[in-house]
């Protein structure tokens, strides 16, 4: 069954294009990932999602709730972490996530969720002294109290260090594990590797792809990279076939194919008669990371956006 | 329930900001006893009232006005450029309900103010409370604090950030404390412009409304006040002035106000 839905949804701003004709499903229980460069229109789209943007046209249905007319009902169901941080400094730990508990029905233990955000043992202090990452963590906690079916997660580890991010993804991790529908926009893509088990990639407000992470990936591997020591030029004797695809430099040799298996038993064959030294061979795909940027550049480079 | 609940929550959150207790609950009580002390607590010629028996219902309104209208401005302001009032839109919590309960907290801040400073005015400079007339006064404050709350939405609205909402604010209040006999006594030498410009603004009918049950050169309740020639001096008008101001401006908040920061 779905959480969500989006169909053709469209929203500009000044005539600028934020979302153009967006299309995409969320099921329960999945971990859902919009990624995309800034601007791509990602908080565009989970803020409509939230409520707090109407669409200008196309339809979405969050919990088979419309968010522009079934607010109420919509944020008692859902949990938000907004982009940036928004506390009140004055206050601690424990009597901000209070004052949130009791905006809310059937709150969860208050005790038992700031222990799973890992701040029990900072919960009497003021929360203009935490750090970025007790922040965040905070804000998550904030998201949760209300024991939501469906949290939305806007970049919750942009700006922090690889420790406090860790801790975030094992957070998100163990809330999904609970049965939490979770959406989730970064621009990380390990974040997204580590995190989701399906992802769109948002490009000019339209998703220049989607899948499963490992799916997307085979899907748009093209080529494969084949390293291995070599000094100066290439040896003598090198297949001819492979020369032009090859380049040396300090040291190394670098041969990109698109299918590595051709390629390795040549060289295999030739390192054998050759005697040259392979010991260092590797062979790396394009990363989701590559894809990712493949994606985003081949996009942007076309001239369909009304962007500037 | 959540109300009230939220109404304490903003109370907690004045009592953790020094600055603000400081302008809106001490400084008209030290301006009380500056003011006292510097013109003495003696007759005011042409008023027939003690120098405190004026200032201390004058400086009360003064500070009802700085918790109704400069503290709810600028921490309302202050709320949305912190992402706050954002945040809470995400919850379940109705905005009406976190509006009311700003509304209210200052509201019971504004009370306490206003008891300090009569109490004080009272215990300190022999300050004669009439209380058949407290009913009057106590009418007469709650539209007050109303009006001004209206207005401190008001320039929330229409102003963007908390630094404009401050200066708007102060620049809005100060000048017109001094045409609205709060930081001034009337005298003879007063020009007659000066009252006629603090007539068009709600402040001068608050501070006049407010003093009318502390001046003893009047009879009554307080509503209705014949003065010794049988003059029947009314606060209807001055009531009227305000509520006028409070709705206008309670319309003008509704219309323009905004729970997000605009992106810079």
């Amino acid at each position: 069954m779905s959480a969500i839905s989006v169909n053709q949804l469209c929203k500009s701003y000044d005539g600028r294009q934020a979302v153009n004709e967006l299309s995409f499903e969320v099921q329960k229980g999945e971990t859902f990932a919009l990624l995309g460069p800034n601007g791509a229109g990602k908080t565009t789209t989970i803020e409509i999602l939230e409520g707090y943007r109407k669409a200008d046209s196309g339809h979405v249905s969050v919990l088979g709730l419309n968010p522009e007319t079934e607010t109420a009902e919509l944020k008692r169901r859902t949990g938000l972490v907004l982009q940036t941080t928004a506390l009140e400094p004055e206050l601690t730990i424990s009597e901000t996530i209070t004052a949130f508990a009791r905006l809310y029905r059937n709150p969860r233990d208050i005790k038992a969720v700031l222990i799973d955000v890992n701040l029990a043992h900072l919960q009497g202090n003021r929360v203009g002294i935490l750090s970025g990452g007790q922040k965040r963590r905070l804000e998550i906690a904030l998201g949760i109290i209300g024991d939501p079916e469906l949290v939305f997660l806007d970049e919750p580890t942009t700006g922090l260090d690889p420790e406090a991010r860790r801790k975030i993804w094992t957070l998100i991790q163990r809330l999904n594990s609970n049965g939490c529908t979770i959406v989730l926009s970064s621009h990380y893509m390990d974040e997204v590797q580590a995190l989701a088990s399906h992802m769109a990639i948002m490009v000019d407000g339209q998703i220049a792809a989607e899948g499963r992470p490992l799916d997307l990936q085979r899907q748009h591997c093209t080529h494969a990279t084949i390293q291995f020591d070599a000094d100066g030029n290439l040896p003598d004797g090198f297949p001819d076939k492979l020369s032009a695809a090859t380049t040396v430099h300090n040291g190394h040799a670098e041969l990109v194919v698109e299918d590595p298996i051709p390629a390795l038993s040549m060289l295999t064959s030739w390192a054998e008669t050759s005697g040259h030294d392979l010991s260092s061979i590797s062979v790396t795909r394009q990363s989701l990371e590559d894809i990712y940027l493949q994606l985003v550049s081949q996009r942007q480079a076309k001239p369909h956006g009304d962007t500037p | 329930m959540m109300l009230v609940q939220e109404a304490i929550h903003q109370l907690r959150l004045f009592t953790r900001r020094p600055a603000a207790v400081f302008f809106v609950v001490a400084m008209p009580l030290v301006l009380l006893i500056v003011l006292t002390q510097l013109f003495g607590n003696e007759k005011i010629q042409g008023l027939g009232l003690n120098t405190a028996q004026f200032y201390t219902p004058a400086l009360a309104v003064f500070g009802v006005v700085m918790a109704c209208f400069t503290y709810l401005a600028v921490s309302t302001a202050t709320a949305r450029d912190l992402g706050i009032l954002k945040r809470i839109r995400g919850t379940p919590m109705p905005p009406w309900v976190y509006i009311c309960a700003r509304i209210i907290a200052v509201s019971v801040i504004a009370f306490i103010s206003l008891l300090l400073v009569i109490a004080t005015g009272a215990l300190a400079f022999g300050v004669e409370i009439i209380w058949e007339r407290v009913p009057a006064a106590a009418v007469v404050a709650v539209t007050g604090a109303l009006c001004f709350a209206s207005l401190g939405m008001m320039v929330t609205a229409l102003f963007r950030s908390s630094e404009t909402v401050q200066a708007a604010s102060s620049a809005a209040i100060m000048p017109l404390a001094f045409v609205s006999d709060i930081f001034v006594r009337p005298s003879t030498e007063t020009s007659e412009w000066v009252p006629l410009i603090g007539n068009l603004f709600p402040l001068r009918h608050f501070s006049i409304a407010f003093q009318r049950a502390f001046d003893y050169a009047y009879e009554g309740n307080g509503f209705a006040l014949p003065d010794a020639d049988g003059i029947v001096y009314s606060i209807l008008p001055h009531m009227g002035v305000m509520a006028l101001w409070g709705i206008g401006a309670a319309i003008i908040a509704a219309r323009f106000f905004r729970w997000e920061a605009r992106a810079i």
